[in-house]
């Protein structure tokens, strides 16, 4: 269960070896969440975060789980709600694509935007199902920054985070009232696995700064997120931008 | 010749989001509304697989009455007084019947209620789940040490009549049982005698919290009722500044001639309501330090006796319908206490640090406790209780909070359950030594586990 300043006692990780989902998961094990349910495709890597998580007193259980599988996924998460209260569900799974890739290869894009879009669609309904029978919990996405504007650079990500963004909007608002709570995280480019090697975009944050994100947002029950804080400003302005001068500014960011 | 036909509608369970007095850590539920007995058996009969709790006027200030996805009781409609007996000054009521039903009903014959917390608005049932107390505990103990009986319904349908003598384990196990042995479907109660509705009451004020143990160590034998106010965010040497208020009922003689006619008249008028407007933070460091400072010099240096109504000197906050809207949205909580009487430094050590943190607090009351009643999960027993209200969004409150956490186990204390929105599972073993006995009581009662709240789902209970 959830208190009333925001600790949780429950975790499942969608996307459990992503590293804004082990710096948050940390987070909450550090605090009050002793059990967690990391879920992912990659055995190994959910195996070595589970460890890091065990050092943090909490009992963690690693269950496979394919974002692109949308047909297993009442399958694989409805019985994770069976054996106990999950109070925290964080949807942390995405892949960035190569767009040059992408734009020569129409079903390399389409595999990303059925990860990052279609998956998270069927598995968040899953779950939001789930929740509203225990009658509380929170939905955490992870959206981006990207998905305020798509820019030619990454239009291919950017979209995909733009259908989970509003997406997940839509779903908050159609649950106010069952005790089930969404929140939309959208952190500016972070410094992380998914994008090593990438030249860092302006305001970059860092796995650890969303994870705190994440725990203060759940504190006051907030509906969106932004790490850090004041990228809110900046995306504010953008959004505005007339769309010439918008690709002037998004061609010096790369 | 036509029949009395009563045309009943039976109450429609609707899913509603419930929280406590804080309105903190929502949770929703299927929420029925049973008028009789044989209601609330159908209600808990028909309770799934998430379990049934039961639920009076919500003013526990956490999660006790809530069970998120489960059953909710509300009882409140079952407030009816069921008999009384004059000469013995007892009273056999349903489960919603609340204090200020009770006040209403049995004052104008000589008789108050037992014990009384800080306000009206508790039913009996919520009463003894919380095994509540009041200013005159060192003197009166705490609620379920006046109940003669009670009728209890268990998980299987069944319904035991519980007294002391007869059923020490599941009564005791019921008092401050947090509603998980079962429904309470009617209590007899042990009234107090009383001469007039009106208080006499001494007030001085103290200059540190030294000077305020001092005061009601040497006075409380002399006075049933006793507590002492302090200004939280004073520091130095004023730390722990405040005032302490004694008082005992008066007498007939103790009236001024023209209450004398009307002794035992209650009529306390609600002037308010606060509108649900407020923003979450109008309650800070600064607006507190304000309220504390202009409270500090009102009361009286010198000790200083007035005739007080019950409504004043044990309710004060019941003049305003709904108060707790003035914490806005994100809400508040409150943290409640108890150490044995040798832990003074335990205590300072608490009132320095939330005083040097500057944890803004609303009401900030100290209290000497008598000894505990037998009930395993109750909370009063012999010492200090000291108890905060703080708004959620106080920064650096977890932390704080958590430290008093360890403050308080590391001295034998523990916290309420009445009052506690937050605190970790582990900390509520250590602090209560039957809680193992209550867990025996309860798989006994309950080996299903059909009720349950989302208090008892986060500790464990």
């Amino acid at each position: 269960m959830k208190d009333s300043l925001g600790s949780v006692q429950s975790l499942l990780v969608l996307g459990g070896s992503s590293d804004i989902a082990l710096a948050a998961a940390r987070r909450l094990a550090q605090d009050r969440t002793k059990r967690i349910i990391l879920a992912g495709r990659h055995a190994d890597a959910l195996e070595a975060g589970a460890e890091v998580l065990r050092g943090h007193g909490a009992d963690v259980r690693t269950v496979p789980f394919d974002a692109l599988d949308v047909e297993s996924h009442e399958k694989t998460l409805g019985p994770l709600f069976e054996e106990g209260d999950i109070d925290v569900v964080l949807l942390a799974f995405g892949v960035l694509g190569d767009q040059a890739e992408g734009e020569r290869d129409p079903l390399a894009a389409a595999k990303v935007v059925q990860t990052n879009y279609v998956g998270a669609v069927t598995s968040s309904l899953v779950a939001a199902e789930a929740l509203k029978k225990q009658g509380h919990g929170s939905l955490v996405v992870i959206s981006s920054v990207a998905a305020e504007r798509a820019r030619k650079a990454n239009f291919i990500y950017g979209s995909s985070k733009a259908g989970l963004d509003a997406f997940a909007q839509g779903l908050g608002d159609s649950l106010v009232g069952t005790g089930v709570h969404v929140m939309v995280v959208r952190p500016s480019f972070v410094e992380s696995k998914m994008t090593a090697g990438m030249a860092k975009g302006p305001m970059a944050t860092t796995p650890e700064a969303v994870a705190e994100g994440i725990v203060d947002g759940l504190r006051r029950n907030a509906e969106m997120v932004w790490v850090p804080a004041q990228v809110r400003y900046a995306m504010s302005a953008v959004r505005h931008l007339p769309r010439p001068v918008f690709r002037k500014v998004a061609e010096k960011q790369g | 010749m036509a029949t009395d036909m009563e045309v009943t509608t039976v109450p429609q369970p609707r899913r509603e989001q419930l929280t406590g007095w804080g309105r903190t850590a929502p949770s929703v539920a299927e929420v029925l509304r049973p008028r009789t007995r044989q209601e609330v058996a159908e209600a808990v009969a028909g309770a799934g697989a998430r379990g049934v709790v039961a639920r009076g006027l919500g003013r526990s200030y956490g999660d006790p009455a809530q069970n998120g996805g489960g059953r909710v009781l509300d009882l409140t409609s079952m407030d009816r007084i069921l008999d009384v007996d004059l000469e013995n000054g007892r009273a056999v009521v349903e489960p919603g019947v609340s204090l200020q039903q009770l006040m209403q009903a049995m004052l104008p014959f000589g008789y108050f209620v037992p014990v009384t917390p800080g306000t009206r608005y508790v039913t009996v049932g919520g009463a003894i789940a919380c095994d509540i107390h009041g200013k005159s505990h060192h003197a009166d103990g705490s609620f379920a040490q006046h109940v003669v009986s009670m009728d209890l319904l268990l998980a299987d349908g069944s319904v035991r009549t519980l007294t002391p003598e007869a059923e020490p384990e599941l009564f005791w196990a019921t008092a401050g049982g947090m509603g998980l042995t079962g429904v309470v479907l009617q209590a007899t109660l042990q009234m107090m005698p009383v001469e007039t509705s009106r208080i006499l009451v001494q007030t001085r004020r103290v200059a540190n919290l030294d000077e305020a143990m001092e005061q009601m160590t040497a006075t409380d034998a002399d006075y049933r009722f006793s507590v002492a106010s302090l200004d939280n965010l004073a520091t130095g040497p004023a730390l722990g500044r405040g005032w302490v208020e004694s008082g005992n009922f008066a007498t007939r003689d103790q009236l001024p001639p023209k209450l004398r006619a009307t002794p035992l008249a209650f009529n306390p008028k609600p002037l308010a309501t606060m509108p649900n407007v407020f923003p979450s933070g109008l309650l800070n460091k600064r607006t507190v330090r304000i309220m504390n400072e202009a409270n500090f010099r009102r009361a009286p240096k010198a000790a200083h006796a007035h005739l007080a109504t019950i409504g004043g000197f044990f309710h004060p906050l019941d003049a305003i319908h709904d108060w707790n809207r003035v914490y806005g949205a994100a809400g508040f909580l409150q943290y409640q206490f108890v150490v044995p009487f040798a832990a003074t430094a335990t205590l300072r050590r608490v009132v320095e640090r939330v005083a040097v943190q500057g944890a803004p607090s609303f009401v900030t009351v100290l209290k000497r406790f008598g000894p505990a009643s037998p009930g395993h999960l109750s909370f009063p027993t012999g010492g200090w209780t000291l108890t905060y209200d703080f708004p959620t969004g106080t920064p650096g409150l977890t932390g704080l909070l958590n430290w008093m956490d360890a403050q308080v186990l590391e001295a034998g204390g523990r916290l309420y359950l009445a009052k506690d929105s937050r605190m970790s599972a582990q900390d509520l073993a250590a602090m209560y030594p039957r809680l193992e006995a209550f867990r025996k009581v309860r798989a006994e009662v309950d080996p299903h586990g059909v009720f349950v709240s989302d208090q008892s789902r986060r500790l464990a209970l």
